[in-house]
Protein backbone atom coordinates (compact mmCIF):
# COMPACT_ATOMS: atom_id res chain seq x y z
CA UNK A 1 0.00 0.00 0.00
CA UNK A 2 1.58 3.27 -1.15
CA UNK A 3 0.90 6.43 0.74
CA UNK A 4 -0.92 9.24 -1.05
CA UNK A 5 1.22 12.08 -2.45
CA UNK A 6 0.59 15.58 -1.16
CA UNK A 7 1.61 18.96 -2.57
CA UNK A 8 4.22 19.27 0.16
CA UNK A 9 5.96 16.11 -0.96
CA UNK A 10 7.45 18.20 -3.75
CA UNK A 11 9.08 20.84 -1.57
CA UNK A 12 12.48 19.29 -2.36
CA UNK A 13 12.21 21.13 -5.70
CA UNK A 14 12.07 24.42 -3.79
CA UNK A 15 15.21 23.51 -1.84
CA UNK A 16 17.10 22.52 -4.98
CA UNK A 17 15.98 25.71 -6.75
CA UNK A 18 17.07 27.80 -3.77
CA UNK A 19 20.58 26.38 -3.88
CA UNK A 20 20.85 26.96 -7.63
CA UNK A 21 19.53 30.53 -7.44
CA UNK A 22 22.37 31.43 -5.09
CA UNK A 23 24.80 30.76 -7.91
CA UNK A 24 23.03 33.33 -10.08
CA UNK A 25 22.42 35.97 -7.51
CA UNK A 26 23.56 35.71 -3.95
CA UNK A 27 20.71 37.96 -2.77
CA UNK A 28 18.30 35.02 -3.14
CA UNK A 29 20.02 33.66 -0.03
CA UNK A 30 17.66 35.79 2.07
CA UNK A 31 14.74 33.49 1.20
CA UNK A 32 16.51 30.80 3.24
CA UNK A 33 15.54 32.56 6.47
CA UNK A 34 12.19 30.83 6.01
CA UNK A 35 13.94 27.50 6.76
CA UNK A 36 14.77 28.98 10.17
CA UNK A 37 11.54 30.80 10.96
CA UNK A 38 8.93 28.25 9.84
CA UNK A 39 10.20 25.25 11.88
CA UNK A 40 10.56 27.44 14.98
CA UNK A 41 7.02 28.77 14.54
CA UNK A 42 5.68 25.22 14.22
CA UNK A 43 7.51 24.25 17.41
CA UNK A 44 6.65 27.38 19.42
CA UNK A 45 3.03 27.76 18.38
CA UNK A 46 1.99 24.24 17.48
CA UNK A 47 4.39 22.33 19.74
CA UNK A 48 5.18 19.94 16.90
CA UNK A 49 7.80 19.03 14.34
CA UNK A 50 5.44 19.16 11.36
CA UNK A 51 8.11 21.08 9.47
CA UNK A 52 10.59 18.19 9.70
CA UNK A 53 7.90 15.57 9.39
CA UNK A 54 6.17 16.97 6.30
CA UNK A 55 7.45 20.24 4.87
CA UNK A 56 11.23 20.27 4.95
CA UNK A 57 12.57 20.26 1.41
CA UNK A 58 16.08 19.44 2.52
CA UNK A 59 15.06 16.22 4.23
CA UNK A 60 13.09 15.26 1.12
CA UNK A 61 15.98 16.11 -1.18
CA UNK A 62 18.37 13.92 0.81
CA UNK A 63 15.81 11.12 0.77
CA UNK A 64 15.36 11.43 -3.01
CA UNK A 65 19.09 11.46 -3.72
CA UNK A 66 19.79 8.65 -1.28
CA UNK A 67 16.91 6.34 -2.16
CA UNK A 68 15.79 7.48 -5.62
CA UNK A 69 19.23 7.92 -7.13
CA UNK A 70 20.77 5.28 -4.85
CA UNK A 71 23.54 7.57 -3.73
CA UNK A 72 23.36 6.37 -0.14
CA UNK A 73 25.26 3.44 1.32
CA UNK A 74 22.47 2.89 3.90
CA UNK A 75 24.98 2.08 6.62
CA UNK A 76 24.14 2.78 10.24
CA UNK A 77 25.27 6.10 11.60
CA UNK A 78 28.15 5.88 14.13
CA UNK A 79 26.91 6.22 17.69
CA UNK A 80 28.92 9.36 18.45
CA UNK A 81 27.14 11.18 15.62
CA UNK A 82 23.76 10.47 17.13
CA UNK A 83 24.78 11.06 20.73
CA UNK A 84 23.17 13.92 22.65
CA UNK A 85 26.62 15.42 23.16
CA UNK A 86 27.28 15.73 19.48
CA UNK A 87 23.77 16.85 18.57
CA UNK A 88 23.59 19.62 21.16
CA UNK A 89 27.26 20.47 20.72
CA UNK A 90 26.72 20.94 17.00
CA UNK A 91 23.65 23.07 17.68
CA UNK A 92 25.68 25.37 19.95
CA UNK A 93 28.52 25.52 17.44
CA UNK A 94 26.13 26.26 14.58
CA UNK A 95 24.35 29.02 16.48
CA UNK A 96 27.67 30.56 17.53
CA UNK A 97 28.73 30.68 13.90
CA UNK A 98 25.33 32.09 12.98
CA UNK A 99 25.71 34.98 15.44
CA UNK A 100 29.28 35.45 14.29
CA UNK A 101 27.90 35.89 10.78
CA UNK A 102 25.33 38.41 12.05
CA UNK A 103 28.18 40.31 13.70
CA UNK A 104 30.13 40.44 10.41
CA UNK A 105 26.99 41.81 8.79
CA UNK A 106 26.80 44.46 11.53
CA UNK A 107 30.42 45.44 10.93
CA UNK A 108 29.65 46.04 7.27
CA UNK A 109 26.47 47.92 8.24
CA UNK A 110 28.45 50.25 10.50
CA UNK A 111 31.20 50.72 7.90
CA UNK A 112 33.93 49.10 10.01
CA UNK A 113 34.88 47.06 7.01
CA UNK A 114 33.69 46.76 3.45
CA UNK A 115 31.73 44.05 1.70
CA UNK A 116 33.57 40.73 1.33
CA UNK A 117 32.33 38.80 -1.65
CA UNK A 118 33.30 35.33 -0.50
CA UNK A 119 31.51 32.14 0.45
CA UNK A 120 33.06 30.32 3.39
CA UNK A 121 32.66 26.56 3.24
CA UNK A 122 32.88 24.45 6.40
CA UNK A 123 33.66 27.68 8.27
CA UNK A 124 37.19 27.48 6.85
CA UNK A 125 37.57 27.47 3.07
CA UNK A 126 37.05 30.79 1.37
CA UNK A 127 35.63 30.69 -2.14
CA UNK A 128 35.62 33.94 -4.17
CA UNK A 129 32.05 34.64 -5.31
CA UNK A 130 32.32 37.90 -7.18
CA UNK A 131 30.22 37.28 -10.24
CA UNK A 132 26.89 38.24 -8.74
CA UNK A 133 25.79 41.83 -8.98
CA UNK A 134 24.79 43.19 -5.60
CA UNK A 135 25.16 46.89 -6.35
CA UNK A 136 21.41 47.51 -6.11
CA UNK A 137 21.34 46.92 -2.35
CA UNK A 138 23.23 48.24 0.69
CA UNK A 139 26.48 46.36 1.32
CA UNK A 140 25.23 44.86 4.62
CA UNK A 141 22.26 43.25 2.84
CA UNK A 142 24.71 41.64 0.44
CA UNK A 143 27.08 40.66 3.28
CA UNK A 144 24.26 38.82 5.06
CA UNK A 145 23.51 36.97 1.81
CA UNK A 146 27.09 35.76 1.53
CA UNK A 147 27.17 34.69 5.17
CA UNK A 148 23.80 33.00 5.12
CA UNK A 149 24.41 31.23 1.84
CA UNK A 150 27.74 29.98 3.23
CA UNK A 151 25.84 28.34 6.09
CA UNK A 152 23.21 26.87 3.79
CA UNK A 153 25.78 25.49 1.35
CA UNK A 154 27.99 24.10 4.12
CA UNK A 155 25.11 22.34 5.82
CA UNK A 156 23.89 20.98 2.49
CA UNK A 157 27.36 19.59 1.78
CA UNK A 158 27.52 18.00 5.24
CA UNK A 159 24.08 16.54 4.56
CA UNK A 160 25.24 15.12 1.23
CA UNK A 161 28.37 13.59 2.75
CA UNK A 162 26.49 11.82 5.54
CA UNK A 163 23.75 10.86 3.06
CA UNK A 164 26.37 9.05 1.00
CA UNK A 165 28.16 7.47 3.96
CA UNK A 166 25.14 6.48 6.05
CA UNK A 167 21.33 6.52 5.70
CA UNK A 168 19.85 9.15 3.34
CA UNK A 169 18.48 11.43 6.05
CA UNK A 170 21.46 11.18 8.42
CA UNK A 171 21.74 14.98 8.39
CA UNK A 172 18.39 15.07 10.22
CA UNK A 173 20.05 13.38 13.21
CA UNK A 174 22.34 16.34 13.86
CA UNK A 175 20.55 19.11 11.94
CA UNK A 176 20.55 22.15 14.26
CA UNK A 177 16.98 23.07 13.32
CA UNK A 178 15.80 19.53 13.98
CA UNK A 179 17.55 19.41 17.35
CA UNK A 180 16.32 22.85 18.31
CA UNK A 181 12.68 22.23 17.39
CA UNK A 182 12.70 18.86 19.14
CA UNK A 183 13.99 20.45 22.35
CA UNK A 184 11.44 23.27 22.13
CA UNK A 185 8.67 20.66 21.78
CA UNK A 186 10.02 18.57 24.65
CA UNK A 187 10.34 21.61 26.92
CA UNK A 188 6.83 22.75 26.04
CA UNK A 189 5.50 19.30 26.67
CA UNK A 190 7.26 19.09 30.04
CA UNK A 191 6.02 22.45 31.23
CA UNK A 192 2.42 21.87 30.14
CA UNK A 193 2.22 18.34 31.56
CA UNK A 194 3.70 19.30 34.95
CA UNK A 195 1.12 22.02 35.45
CA UNK B 1 -2.04 -10.46 14.98
CA UNK B 2 1.51 -10.32 13.64
CA UNK B 3 4.27 -11.97 15.64
CA UNK B 4 6.68 -9.05 15.45
CA UNK B 5 6.54 -5.40 16.30
CA UNK B 6 8.75 -2.31 15.97
CA UNK B 7 10.16 -0.69 19.10
CA UNK B 8 11.56 2.84 19.15
CA UNK B 9 14.18 3.87 21.67
CA UNK B 10 14.31 7.17 23.53
CA UNK B 11 17.06 8.46 21.28
CA UNK B 12 14.58 9.10 18.47
CA UNK B 13 15.20 12.51 16.89
CA UNK B 14 11.59 12.90 15.68
CA UNK B 15 12.66 13.50 12.09
CA UNK B 16 9.70 11.61 10.66
CA UNK B 17 11.61 9.57 8.06
CA UNK B 18 9.80 6.49 9.30
CA UNK B 19 6.33 8.01 8.79
CA UNK B 20 6.45 7.71 5.03
CA UNK B 21 8.18 4.34 5.07
CA UNK B 22 5.45 2.55 7.01
CA UNK B 23 2.97 0.92 4.64
CA UNK B 24 0.33 0.74 7.38
CA UNK B 25 0.63 4.25 8.76
CA UNK B 26 1.31 2.78 12.16
CA UNK B 27 3.74 5.53 13.21
CA UNK B 28 3.10 9.04 14.44
CA UNK B 29 5.30 11.68 16.02
CA UNK B 30 4.19 12.38 19.56
CA UNK B 31 4.17 16.15 20.23
CA UNK B 32 7.35 16.78 18.22
CA UNK B 33 9.27 14.73 20.76
CA UNK B 34 9.59 11.15 19.50
CA UNK B 35 7.94 8.59 17.25
CA UNK B 36 5.34 6.18 18.62
CA UNK B 37 4.02 2.95 17.14
CA UNK B 38 0.39 1.94 17.06
CA UNK B 39 0.72 -1.67 18.22
CA UNK B 40 -2.64 -2.60 16.72
CA UNK B 41 -1.46 -1.61 13.23
CA UNK B 42 2.24 -2.58 13.17
CA UNK B 43 3.06 -5.89 11.49
CA UNK B 44 6.79 -5.79 12.22
CA UNK B 45 7.80 -5.59 8.55
CA UNK B 46 10.93 -3.57 9.37
CA UNK B 47 10.52 -0.94 6.66
CA UNK B 48 10.76 1.85 9.24
CA UNK B 49 13.91 0.31 10.69
CA UNK B 50 15.63 0.41 7.31
CA UNK B 51 15.09 4.14 6.83
CA UNK B 52 15.62 5.42 10.38
CA UNK B 53 18.75 7.60 10.13
CA UNK B 54 19.33 7.46 13.88
CA UNK B 55 19.10 3.64 14.02
CA UNK B 56 16.73 3.75 16.98
CA UNK B 57 14.18 1.19 15.74
CA UNK B 58 14.41 -2.51 16.54
CA UNK B 59 12.05 -5.26 15.46
CA UNK B 60 11.23 -7.66 18.27
CA UNK B 61 8.90 -10.53 19.03
CA UNK B 62 5.55 -9.41 20.38
CA UNK B 63 4.97 -10.34 23.97
CA UNK B 64 1.78 -12.33 24.46
CA UNK B 65 -0.68 -10.24 26.39
S1 LIG C 1 15.99 17.72 10.79
FE1 LIG C 1 16.61 19.51 9.58
S2 LIG C 1 16.88 18.74 7.49
FE2 LIG C 1 15.81 17.17 8.63
S3 LIG C 1 13.68 17.54 8.22
FE3 LIG C 1 14.16 18.68 10.10
S4 LIG C 1 14.77 20.74 9.47
FE4 LIG C 1 14.78 19.40 7.67
S1 LIG D 1 7.57 -2.50 11.34
FE1 LIG D 1 6.44 -2.10 9.43
S2 LIG D 1 4.32 -1.92 10.08
FE2 LIG D 1 5.55 -1.72 11.93
S3 LIG D 1 5.81 0.47 12.16
FE3 LIG D 1 7.60 -0.28 11.02
S4 LIG D 1 7.04 -0.03 8.88
FE4 LIG D 1 5.14 0.14 10.07
S1 LIG E 1 13.03 7.70 11.55
FE1 LIG E 1 13.94 7.05 13.50
S2 LIG E 1 14.66 8.94 14.45
FE2 LIG E 1 13.28 9.56 12.80
S3 LIG E 1 11.28 9.77 13.81
FE3 LIG E 1 11.38 7.67 13.03
S4 LIG E 1 12.17 6.48 14.75
FE4 LIG E 1 12.60 8.62 15.21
Amino acid sequence: MKQKKHWYDYLWIVTATYLILGFFNILFAWIGILCFIIPILFALIGGNKHYCNHYCGRGQLLERLGNGLRLSSHRSIPSWLRSKWFRYGFLVFFMTMFFNMLFSTYLVFSNVHGLREIITLFWTFKVPWEWTNTSMVSPWIAQFSFGFYSLMLTSTLLGLITMALYKPRSWCVYCPMGTMTQSICQLRHKTTSSR
Amino acid sequence: MAKKIALISEECVACGSCLKACPLQAISIFKGSHAIIDATKCVGCGKCQRVCPASVITITERKES
